[in-house]
């Protein structure tokens, strides 16, 4: 008897991996930065331990409520080809409302000069992409990634380390293929007045595309600076952001950090964002997701000096079929940090939410103020939350606090607002807005909040009876 | 004429229990009524399935206002067609701003009505009036609805909002309970001023005080879901005097 060949779950993952391990090996010479030493053991070493862990799968507890199995099905070129049709009149819809004196933009993975205006260096900031980086002044580019979360070499345990590198496998491949991004460099006591603003569209072809983006943001002592991500597809069909973020924020330097993920409908979206928090810096994170089938939003944030102030704030709109993560982990490793996190999910349809927050307090990290918050409103009876707050606390004179919330738009307020004569599509959106409550208000930054308050506007006005 | 609101034989159920047991009641353009009545009787029920609310099922009959089917219709229609519930336990909307509610729901009404929007200032301003007549603080506006009100200012709300929309029907639920004797007559003052050859009021109370202020048409007596007695102001007094025993009320609770 002959029983027919199937193929499982992970023979498509393998079948995946093998055919990334192929692409890697027959582009690695061409590849942004090729010939540097450092760089090629590092894309090596990368690739290497991207074959050995494989796509991360749900036994892992970091991802526990986020399946990559449709992501691990298809292989996504690392190189798309680029789409030339884009123009600035393209752009328009993704602008600051009073534009950016620093705009880069990528089309599919790749920094496009004749759609961006960086802006003259000279007023202490200095943006360009990371390929252009790499030719420029490679040196500075090593001392960025080095040392990065997803590779470290720090001397953890072993069993942990491997267990962080696994769930972080993605990121080995984005170190591997990666072939641009933003690098973002503000001089010590530098005080851009304007926003940096990052476009990443994405214009697949016939194939589906990975686009493998790292970015670079660094602040030099007393530095400020504001930063904007906006993700948008303009294709329904599959493709693959897969960005990493590295920033860092020297003493006493202030950074707000913006990002707004409208993804294509059929788009994939990870990103990691890894944070260094030096004395006496502030980090403001505001993430708004509402695109792609999948998204996955980590913020790793580390607290290297004391006095840190970092706030992280988010809103995740889902509907349809989507599924968005948020997860986090902050540490705590000196004193006197505050970690102010708020994070509300708006799910709909059989759409699911997925929060997860790890803060650890390591011991030493004396008067640590963090609180954690975490709420999320079911619109329909299939949607889905999953909210895990971890609070790990090894010191013992530190305010912590962690809430989470799931329900449903409240009926009784529902009743009154239509018994006083509100159509009930405008009485959910009240209900739905006060649910918001000030995360979009509390954006300083005029235009920013302004384009934050748009994109919700607009997911509402694509609500369902 | 026609009567303003027409209740026929109506029952009704909440969570699979019969509440409502066949109520009839009358009301005329121009009048005022009080509903009296034991606790636990029907008299919110009554409120809430004249109003709209979901969970209330209507087994039978019908009720008819200003000649339409009222029962067919949803809780805002019914709103614009101008029905208007003061809760008993008005609830409480962390986020939602009593003035960009309200002023969404007095333009719902006007557009129902073909009149023109009120523009902010307009709305302001009218509502800034009425809220002086009330005697109730300017800051109410700004405040998320009834969020951190007392007892008393929860009930005033309700009827500020009352003066806003200018409903046909007011049905006042118990809007004289919690507030101190100054309130009431202020709140009296409010229901008065909406009196009108066209308007009329359903007003459920357990005290005679209230009917001091708005002296009402006809007074009924709700008991076990249905209205078991109907009478003149006087009924109220009568009953103020001996209770409601004579209703047999003591036996719901027993059931
Ligand atoms: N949601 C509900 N679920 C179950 N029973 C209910 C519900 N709402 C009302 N009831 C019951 O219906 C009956 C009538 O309640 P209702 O609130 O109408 O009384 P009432 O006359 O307004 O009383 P009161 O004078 O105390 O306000 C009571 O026995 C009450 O327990
Ligand atoms: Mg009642």
């Amino acid at each position: 008897m002959t029983v027919p060949a199937r193929r499982g779950a992970s023979d498509v993952h393998e079948a995946t991996c093998k055919a990334y391990l192929d692409r890697f090996a027959t582009m690695r010479a061409e590849l942004p930065g090729a010939g540097l030493p450092w760089l090629d053991a590092w894309r090596a070493r990368a690739i290497e331990r991207f074959a050995e862990h494989g796509f991360p799968g749900p036994r892992l507890e970091e991802w526990r409520f986020t399946n990559l199995s449709k992501l691990a099905e298809t292989v996504f070129e690392p190189f798309p080809s680029a789409a030339n049709g884009i123009s600035r009149e393209d752009l328009g819809g993704y602008r600051l409302e009073d534009g950016s004196d620093h705009l880069l933009v990528f089309v599919n993975g790749r920094l496009r000069p004749d759609l961006s205006s960086p802006g003259a260096p000279g007023d202490g900031i200095t943006v360009t992409g990371l390929s252009r980086a790499l030719e420029d002044d490679a040196e500075a580019v090593e001392e960025s990634l080095i040392g990065a979360g997803d590779l470290t070499g720090e001397e953890r345990a072993g069993a942990e380390r491997a267990g962080e590198e696994r769930s972080a496998s993605l990121g080995q491949l984005n170190a591997a293929f990666m072939v641009d991004g933003a690098v973002i460099r503000v001089a010590a006591n530098a005080q851009p007045e304007r926003p940096v603003h990052l476009i990443f569209l994405a214009h697949p072809n016939k194939e589906p595309a990975g686009m493998h983006l790292r970015n670079i943001i660094h602040a030099g002592e007393g530095a400020k600076l504001t930063v904007i991500e906006s993700y948008a597809g303009l294709a329904d069909g599959p493709y693959w952001t897969n960005a990493v973020t590295h920033v860092t924020a020297e003493k006493g330097a202030a950074i707000q950090h913006f990002k707004f993920q409208a993804e294509g409908a059929g788009a994939f979206h990870i990103a990691v964002t890894d944070v260094d928090l030096h004395q006496d810096a502030s980090y403001t994170n505001f993430v708004m997701s509402l695109g792609g089938i999948l998204a996955r939003n980590e913020i790793r944030a580390r607290y290297t000096g004391e006095g840190v102030h970092c706030a992280l704030k988010g809103v995740s709109l889902a509907r349809g079929r989507q599924h968005v993560d948020t997860t986090t982990s902050v540490d705590h490793l000196m004193a006197s940090g505050v970690t102010d996190e708020t994070y509300k999910g708006i799910v709909d349809d059989r759409a699911r939410s997925v929060f997860r927050g790890k803060i650890r307090v390591a011991p030493g990290a004396q008067k640590t103020n963090a609180y954690q918050l975490n709420q999320n409103l079911l619109l329909s009876d299939r949607a889905q939350a999953d909210s895990k707050p971890e609070l790990e606390i090894f010191a013992d004179d530190v305010k912590c606090g962690h809430g989470s919330t799931v329900g449903d738009i409240d009926a009784e307020a529902l009743f009154y607002l239509r018994a006083r004569g509100l159509e009930e599509r405008d009485a959910r959106t009240l209900l739905i807005e006060a649910f918001l409550g000030q995360l979009i208000d509390d954006i300083e930054i005029a235009p920013v909040r302004a384009m934050a308050r748009k994109a919700f506007t607009g997911w509402l006005a694509g609500l369902g009876g | 004429m026609e009567p303003l609101l027409v209740i026929k034989n109506l029952h009704a159920r909440v969570e699979g229990k019969a509440i409502l047991d066949g109520i009839e009641l009358t009301v005329n353009a121009g009048e005022v009524h009080a509903v009296m009545g034991p606790n636990g009787s029907g008299k919110s029920t009554l409120a809430y399935v004249l109003s709209g609310r979901e969970g209330y099922e209507v087994t039978e009959g019908e009720v008819i206002f200003d000649g339409k089917d009222l029962l067919a219709m949803a809780p805002e229609e019914r709103a614009r067609a101008g029905i208007f519930l003061a809760f008993q336990y008005p609830i409480e909307i962390p986020g939602v701003s009593t003035s960009v509610f309200l002023k969404s729901a007095v333009n719902a009404l006007r557009r129902q009505r073909g009149e023109s929007e009120l523009d902010a200032m307009e709305f302001l301003k009218q509502a800034k009036e009425k809220l002086s007549a009330l005697k109730m603080d300017q800051k109410f506006l700004s405040r998320a609805v009834n969020v951190g009100f007392s007892g008393g200012e929860k009930k005033r709300s309700e009827i500020f909002q009352m003066a806003m929309l200018e409903p046909k029907l007011a049905i006042l639920d118990e809007t004289d309970s919690g507030l101190d004797i100054d309130a009431l007559k202020i709140v009296a003052e409010g229901i008065n001023a909406l009196r009108g050859p066209e308007k009329a009021a359903l007003m459920i109370t357990h005290y005679q005080r209230l009917l001091d202020y708005v002296v009402p048409d006809k007074v009924h007596v709700l008991a076990q879901g249905r209205i078991v007695k109907t009478g003149g102001k006087e009924l109220a007094l009568e009953l103020e005097e001996n209770g409601y025993a004579a209703f047999n009320a003591a036996s719901k609770d027993a059931a």
